[in-house]
């Protein structure tokens, strides 16, 4: 989501959501929705996403010479991409997005015959699996899916009933950053983020999914509430955790868009803690700035990343070839190091370490497993949740209440 | 005989293509001002109006939340959420914002256009315009950027304060902050219009005031100031109507409680992808802006432009 934005993508935003509306504006109602169900509020697909009884390929036939990607700004470098081509001959031409909702929007009626992958965040997974907009895979086709982190083969934002609707590639915690002049003991709870000590000199992410954080540390606090799943909130839990939000907004100085103006709130001392990516810790202490990012006993969110099949894929053989090499520890590596994420390839971390010494380290690279069951990794917030209710506060009341919680 | 009709062939050539046209649309004004108008009327019809348009039919759509497919189905339901006390707490905001923003500037413009059009040499007006348009050279970004260095915690302000004995100040991403920088990013688009309001001012209606025995204060109150305020109007409507559509200051420069109807528009595009209430908080400053526009045609502003 907000990760990547710079302004000029911001701008790009803009003008393709216009270019868009005037599409839909010249196509009447042709566009309207590929699901099920009346329209308007909560979710309206049916529990099973419609591509699910889709046949997957056994093997890899001969390639188009072609691949079309949506992704996001960093994921197709030229390190990585020329390669691909020279040993596929899929020549690659890709479209950056710069939110997740972009994603969702330009992949919507399957890729519309027009795009084969999208690196999807797992807060817009789902919208495309029930939405029908992507396909299973045959994960078997993947080689280096075995050698991926346990969690991240068949994580629940990517895989339902068993199928596979595309293939784990990067990922990364959301941590809690801090000034080390300003704690000299080490914080180990997210109540930092919401006590009036350091009113004026928190900082934390614009970004609705934000929310997540807050439910994750009340349902550690408040076990009264009874959330079990952060991105899954009744309107009564969802209530509370906007008001904890909204109690937290005076004593906040900034929330940023873009990580660099993290980086400069903490250097210039402006801000002492806040909530951040693993990213801007290492930045602020490569340049000398004494902080810290870790992850507090409450645990924490991340963000996780999957390259998706569409359902109308035009070139489906080059675009597994594709999922086959960036699943590779090399591609994987250099990925890793360039973003500043982690690899879901275990064996990626050696090379991570001779592009960029100790990169595989800083990046938790090699971490034991009980530090990634810490992160509650993104996914969509959805009306229908887990207990089978359907009662729970879909993603644009998240939005809407982000909105009153800024100001 | 012959000798007139050599003359004649000599002195009227036989019309070529060219000159036949150029005759022929001399001959039909209405012709000529088609052809002139016609592409940049179709580019404002078509790109302009039609885009326009579309964004206010999109207006009373709603989107699928799950797929962020729009739904056609008519409702006003976006046009009521503006009208809940949120919205329209940041609209009250950015329309606070952008009139505090064109006070400053007229007040800071007026004394300067003054200087610039009645008292300045020739050389030294040439050098003040370029020092005036001087900011507009360098990149909006690249100013904004500026001032969070200048702004922020022990930032150059701060250091200034602290050596003159003041103290430290810290003002860095609040409306304080905002409000400074977008008086300084739109300063120039105020000065222009009043120097010219200004400077077509004619002397003799000067001393004719003063021959009449008015005063300095006199003759700025009474001659100056009504002869220039269509200027001033002029100016504001720039420095307004800026201010109003502005995401980028307040993303930015801002803090907690800074949001303007830019940026709730730009994350109901970018986070929510939800286009129709987007294009529902879009007809907001459209609307804003027809009323200033005709205040401001009530005084003037439109002769001076």
């Amino acid at each position: 989501m907000m990760r990547r934005w710079t302004l000029g993508g911001a701008l790009l935003t803009t003008l393709s959501a216009l270019v868009l509306v005037a599409g839909c504006g010249s196509s009447g109602g042709s566009t309207s929705s590929t699901s099920s169900g009346s329209s308007g509020s909560g979710a309206t697909a049916g529990l099973t996403p419609p591509q699910a009884g889709t046949a997957v390929p056994s093997s890899v036939g001969k390639t188009e010479g072609k691949l079309d990607l949506i992704a996001w700004e960093g994921y197709a470098q030229p390190q990585w991409v020329n390669p691909f081509q020279k040993a596929t001959g899929c020549q690659v031409s890709v479209k950056y997005a710069g939110s997740s909702s972009e994603m969702v929007s330009l992949m919507a009626n399957g890729g519309g015959g027009q795009y084969d992958l999208v690196s999807a965040s797992g807060d817009a997974d789902l919208r495309l699996i029930y939405g029908g907009d992507v396909k299973p895979i045959n994960i078997n086709l993947i080689s280096n899916w075995k050698n991926f982190h346990p969690f991240l083969q068949s994580p629940p934002f990517n895989t339902i009933g068993g199928k596979h609707y595309g293939v784990s590639y990067e990922f990364g915690p959301n941590v809690l950053l801090y000034s080390k002049k300003a704690f000299p003991t080490a914080p180990d709870s997210w109540s930092v983020l919401y006590d009036k000590k350091y009113s004026g000199q928190i900082t934390v992410p614009n970004n609705p999914i934000q929310i997540a954080d807050a439910a994750l540390y009340l349902s550690k606090i408040k076990p009264s509430l009874g959330i079990t799943d952060p991105y899954e909130l009744t309107q009564p839990q969802f209530n509370a955790t906007v008001a904890l939000l909204k109690q937290q907004q005076p004593l906040v100085k900034k929330y940023w868009d873009l990580a660099s103006q993290e980086i400069s709130l903490f250097s210039s001392g402006t801000t002492v803690v806040g909530a951040a990516w693993p990213y801007q810790a290492n930045t602020l202490n490569a340049s000398g700035d004494k902080v810290e990012g870790i992850i507090p006993s409450q645990g924490a969110t991340g963000w996780a990343d999957t390259w998706m099949l569409a359902t109308h894929a035009p070139h489906p053989n080059c675009a597994y070839k594709w999922m086959q090499w960036v699943t590779t520890p090399k591609v994987q590596a250099q990925e890793a190091v360039y973003f500043g994420e982690t690899p879901a390839n275990k064996l990626a971390c050696p090379i991570m370490d001779s592009i960029q010494k100790g990169s595989c380290d800083a990046y938790h690279a090699n971490a034991p497993e009980s530090y990634f069951n810490t992160i509650k990794f993104w996914k969509t917030p959805l009306a229908q949740c887990g207990n089978g209710k359907n009662d729970c506060v879909p993603f644009q009341q998240w939005v809407t209440a982000w909105t009153q919680i800024t100001g | 005989m012959t000798a007139t009709a050599t003359r004649e062939s000599r002195t009227v050539p036989t019309p070529t293509g060219s000159a036949r046209l150029s005759a022929a649309l001399w001959r039909r004004a209405w012709l000529r001002a088609t052809l002139t108008l016609s592409p940049p009327l179709a580019w404002f019809l078509v790109i302009y109006l039609a885009s326009l348009v579309v964004m206010l039919i999109t207006a009373f759509w709603t989107v699928n939340p799950f797929t962020n497919n729009l739904v056609h189905s008519w409702t006003l339901a976006n046009f009521q959420q503006i009208f809940t006390s949120t919205y329209l707490t940041i609209i009250g905001r950015t329309v606070g914002m952008a009139a505090l923003v064109t006070v400053t500037d007229a007040v800071l413009a007026f004394p300067f256009a003054y200087f610039m059009a009645r008292v300045a040499t020739p050389r030294s007006r040439q050098l003040l315009f370029t020092a005036v348009l001087l900011p507009l050279w360098a990149s909006y970004l690249a100013r904004v950027y500026a001032w969070i260095v200048i702004l922020q915690k022990g930032g150059t302000l701060s250091w200034f304060f602290t050596k003159i004995g003041l103290g430290a100040v810290n003002i860095g991403y609040t409306n304080t902050a905002m409000w400074l920088v977008f008086s300084y990013i739109w300063l120039p688009f105020m000065i222009i219009p009043v120097y010219a309001a200004l400077e077509r001012i004619p002397d003799s209606l000067l001393e004719a005031s003063g021959d009449l025995g008015a005063r300095n204060w006199r003759t700025l109150r009474s001659v100056l100031l009504p002869l220039a305020l269509p200027g001033v109007v002029a100016g504001s409507i720039f420095t307004f109507s800026l201010t109003l559509g502005d995401f980028i200051t307040p993303l930015l420069i801002g803090g907690a409680n800074s949001n303007f109807i830019g940026n709730v528009i730009y994350s109901n595009l970018g986070t929510a992808n939800n286009l129709p209430f987007a294009a529902a908080l879009a007809v907001v400053p459209i609307v804003i802006m027809i009323v200033y526009l005709l205040g401001a045609r009530l005084l003037g502003a439109f002769e001076s432009l």
